[in-house]
């Protein structure tokens, strides 16, 4: 996915490259279309395949049922349950790995001196991968040697991620944000550097203050980079959070966190049952492709790019 | 062209290697799941026998944890590259069983090289687990460990109770664990990993209850959970009411309770007797008791069942790989192999020589308690409640009793509820799997 730091649809302005040679521009996509074949397509046939199957874990035996997979993960109390899990999870995820990377970047513009140390080290736990993120929240907030855990205990909170399932989603949602925090700052700096110094002067001039700048001028202007900021953090809540889930709750207390994509793994690498783990994949897949086209064809059509 | 060149160059030389080292000797390849002591347990033994003879080369290979090393055991089958060997944790054993085409009976790969199996030489309760009921032993047990209690000397002296007499019932547990909490002689009474394999599978067991219909499944056929019988439902309950005040202190589904221990935030803890290494060497002065038993029970306490995990060999191989196996198996059943296993590791012995030779050395002597699990599995004769479980599914059955028990001790739920809904939803998945 690229960025639109500069505008995307500049495209469409600039005149259409024609190569001279028929077989070339083949020649050129090739690879990607050759990685995109190996790594999408023939993996997303093989799941739509095995989600018709009922199969044991070592293919012995195989039953071909159509449907019957997909009726059953979707009358399943638990699936549903666990759509609910994760819709208020990447809600959660990305609108405060969101606001908190808006407040930092605004914060870092205002900055005079040292400005490059704040935002190194502000884009610094972006190296950080997600098990390992989980492991640093986990260990924090570890009801028994957890520094933080220590400390809202002196606040007379009785803090349990263990048996509590809203302490579980926020210790998630914590380490999830926290990780995107950084890549969010990125564009949300790189986004305040485009918007034009001259009409924040302008406005300051005809005694517009600081708040009313920011949400007159400022945030109308992100627009682009908040729209596609969005689109990135519902796809990472979604997918890329599966080494949170398993390094800190591993879906648990009850099933009070787990997502989509940990109970296909769940069900397909320790349950075993192949047949509703693909299923679900595929379900997955559908919610994915469907989230990001309704996303560019109609919330992007209100958004607009400076 | 220049890449192509190389990676030809590669395949080229990495063929070489391996065609000569196939015509030299056959290459036994055995995944495995050990880490730390245990790992170089297993590095240990796979050598000494390498050096023992020259016609076979046992290759270790460390594939994870238990769980990802059956998955990848069984996507390497897939895909027709299965390992000679695999360790297979107790909870996978009925997933093995089930693949009845995918295995060969470590029975038969003994007998079909020529060497006879006497089971009597081998602890019964192990080997009965791994055997099919007419009798047939499938895999091999390599490392097994029994539940046992554990208790901080030093909490109990503080706590006024007697170091050298660890409670011996559930109710003396309950009790002690009050007047430890009481006292403050720490923040907390009573621990423990595992609540599915203690408290549900061992419990019934140790105090001669069944678990499930059909011999806890060992039987097959149509299985239909137990758990939720009166004893159980006590039990729980008693659990869920020391943990309204944090007198019993959940640390989660596997072993994770065992750090809550260590850091001397309980007084007694239960746990696998695997887990010994760890309280050794936090130098914590601690005492073993035997798994406490519930006092209304007539039989008990009757007899652990083991955990752990036991070698399988794969189907479809070479007869020279077979007989490398059967060699590999009849060196580790020898008894200074066990020995130095057993004492090692602290898994128990797989043959009665191995213990006997132990106990004779004065092991047990020097290193008290380290006998509890092998005198609780081999104690009495074990009888259809005791032998052990198995399920198509037992891992995703131990989730669903998990999450029923979370929610008990978050105080959504009482026991009755908890253990009704674990027999509910259990039931269904069991029929699920045997539909496969």
């Amino acid at each position: 996915m690229v960025p639109p730091a500069s505008s995307p649809r500049s495209g469409s302005v600039t005149p259409r490259v024609v190569f001279p040679n028929k077989v070339l521009p083949y020649l050129l996509v090739a690879p990607q279309l050759a990685i995109t074949l190996v790594f999408f397509y023939w993996p997303a046939g093989q799941a739509f395949y095995q989600s018709m199957l009922r199969q044991d874990p070592f293919g012995l035996r195989t039953k071909f049922v159509w449907f019957a997979n997909f009726r059953k993960v979707l009358a399943d109390p638990a699936y549903l349950n666990s759509i609910k899990v994760t819709v208020v999870f990447s809600l959660a995820t990305a609108i405060v790995a969101m606001c908190v990377a808006l407040l930092l970047a605004v914060m870092a513009e205002k900055v005079v001196r040292g400005k490059g140390l704040y935002r190194t080290l502000l884009i610094w736990p972006y190296a950080v991968a997600p098990a390992i993120a989980g492991m640093l929240w986990l260990f924090l907030f570890n009801p028994s040697i957890g520094s933080l855990a220590y400390m809202l205990r002196s606040f007379g909170i009785a803090w349990d991620p263990l048996l509590n399932g809203t302490h579980a989603m926020i210790l998630l949602v914590s380490a999830a944000a926290w990780k995107q925090i950084s890549y969010n700052f990125l564009f949300f700096v790189a986004g305040l550097q485009a918007v034009p110094k001259a009409l924040i002067e302008a406005a300051a001039m005809d005694g517009a203050g600081e708040t009313k700048r920011f949400w007159t001028i400022i945030f109308p202007l992100l627009a682009p980079t908040t729209f596609f900021l969005l689109v990135v953090n519902t796809v990472y809540a979604l997918f890329d959070t599966f080494g949170i889930v398993h390094a800190v709750t591993g879906g648990g207390p009850g099933k009070t966190t787990e997502t989509l994509v940990y109970k296909v793994y769940n069900d397909g690498f320790v349950n075993l049952i192949l047949g509703d783990s693909a299923a679900q994949s595929v379900i997955l897949m559908v919610i994915v492709i469907s989230l990001t086209a309704i996303q560019f064809r109609y919330v992007e059509r209100k958004v607009h790019y400076g | 062209m220049k890449s192509f060149g190389f990676a030809a160059g590669v395949a080229a030389t990495f063929m070489t290697l391996s065609s000569t080292s196939a015509f030299a000797v056959t290459q036994i390849s055995w995944w495995h799941a050990m880490t730390g002591a245990n790992a170089e347990v297993v590095d240990k033994i796979s050598k000494d026998f390498n050096a023992s003879q020259s016609d076979y080369e046992l290759v270790p290979v460390f594939k994870g944890t238990y769980p990802e090393t059956l998955n990848a055991g069984i996507a390497a089958y897939r895909a027709g590259q299965a390992p000679d060997i695999i360790q297979v944790f107790d909870v996978g054993t009925g997933v093995m069983m089930a693949a009845e085409g995918a295995i060969k009976p470590a029975a038969d790969v003994l007998t079909s090289a020529g060497m006879t199996f006497d089971k009597s030489q081998y602890l019964p309760g192990i080997v009965g687990y791994y055997s099919k009921p007419d009798g047939t032993m499938l895999s091999f047990p390599y490392n097994s460990s029994s539940p046992i209690l554990y208790y901080n000397k030093d909490i109990f002296k503080k706590a006024g109770l007697d170091v050298d007499s660890p409670p011996k019932t559930w109710n003396e547990v309950w009790e002690d664990a009050k007047k430890i909490k009481a006292s403050g002689a720490a923040a907390c009474g009573y621990t423990s990993t595992w609540l599915t394999w203690i408290h549900l599978e061992n419990f019934a067991a140790w105090n001669d209850v069944s678990w499930a219909t059909q011999q806890n499944g060992l039987a097959g056929g149509d299985v239909e959970l137990k758990i939720n019988a009166p004893i159980f439902v006590n039990h729980f309950q008693a659990l869920a009411d020391l943990a309204k005040d944090g007198t019993f202190k959940y640390g989660g589904r596997t072993s994770e309770a065992k750090q809550i221990f260590l850091a001397g935030e309980c007084g007694i803890m239960t746990e696998s007797s695997g887990g010994l290494g760890d309280i050794v060497k936090s130098g914590m002065n601690y005492g073993i008791g035997q798994l406490p038993y519930d006092s209304d029970a007539k039989g008990a306490p009757q007899n652990t069942t083991p955990g752990g995990a036991s070698l399988w060999v794969f189907a479809d191989k070479s007869d020279e790989e077979y007989k490398g196996v059967a060699a590999f198996f009849a060196y580790l059943s020898k008894t200074e192999v066990q020995e130095y296993l057993h004492q090692k590791s602290g898994y128990l012995p797989v043959t009665l020589a191995a213990y006997e030779a132990t106990k004779k050395s004065g092991f047990y002597d020097k290193n008290v308690g380290r006998e509890t699990p092998i005198l609780q599995m081999t104690g009495k004769t074990p009888t259809d409640n005791s032998k052990g479980v198995r399920l198509p599914n037992l891992p995703q059955v131990r989730d669903i009793q998990n999450e029923e028990f979370e929610k008990m001790l978050a105080g959504q739920q009482t026991a009755q509820q908890a253990l009704d809904n674990a027999v509910t939803r259990g039931n269904a998945a069991i029929k699920e799997a045997l539909g496969n």
